[in-house]
């Protein structure tokens, strides 16, 4: 099983904080958007215009990153910490 | 989140003590000559409208790891002797501090370039999202640069 994390406004798109996903082999990020764009058109558009960054166990991650059973990966939009 | 005060890096909802986090710093060695400080507040006006709070949320652990990524590379590209960085998240009102960078070194310049460094890689690179309310609504800020 894999944990997916949703941070900030994806929150909100993804309409949860967090989500499980069981896989019988490694996928990739592509493959696991795909996955998600059955149940969530518009977050599986978002990943796929790379408007958000992801993460696989607080690494960030690229489309063709190898995820494996147990996993975290996170959806993460554009930081906006610090000050200006 | 760590609540630790001896952390150089942490993350936290209660304000800080910027002369405590100074003096802190200070300890580190006796052959500090040179400290710069940046300090982030919550500012009042953003884009034309008066914002009446903020909130930060974070990325647990990943955001702790990139911020002490920050300090040990801080470290190694500009000489300096140590650094410290604290982020605050939660709610936090218009005039709150929000984050402290103390970097220290033998000499000014290279805390000075240390210090602007790692607040403009720190909105690079860390989990941590900002939203701000105002009369209008909530908005997640996401252009910050």
């Amino acid at each position: 099983m894999i944990t997916i994390k949703y941070f900030a406004s994806l929150r909100t798109i993804a309409e949860k904080e967090e989500d499980s996903l069981d896989i019988e082999n490694p996928i990739t990020i592509d493959q696991l958007s795909d996955i998600i764009s059955k149940t969530a058109p518009k977050m599986g558009a978002i990943i796929r215009e790379k408007k958000v960054m992801i993460s696989v166990n607080q690494e960030m991650a690229s489309a063709d990153t190898i995820i494996h059973d147990g996993d975290e990966v996170a959806f993460l939009p554009p930081f906006s910490g610090g000050a200006k | 989140m760590s609540t630790t005060t001896d952390s150089k890096v942490r993350i936290q909802l209660e304000d800080f003590s910027v002369t405590d986090e100074i003096e802190a710093m200070k300890k580190v060695s006796r052959n500090i000559g040179g400290i710069t400080t940046f300090l982030g507040t919550g500012r009042e006006m953003s884009k034309g409208e008066n914002i009446t709070k903020l909130n930060f949320e974070h990325y647990p652990k990943m955001a702790e790891k990139k911020l002490e990524e920050i300090r040990v590379q801080s470290i190694k590209d500009f000489g300096i002797i140590d650094m410290s960085i604290i982020h605050r998240i939660g709610p936090i009102d218009i005039g709150e501090n929000i984050v402290l960078i103390v970097a220290v070194g033998e000499h000014r310049a290279e805390t000075f370039k240390a210090c602007e460094w790692a607040i403009a890689e720190l909105k690079r690179t860390t989990p941590i999202w900002k939203r701000e309310t105002t009369s209008t609504g909530e908005v997640w800020v996401q252009d910050t640069p």
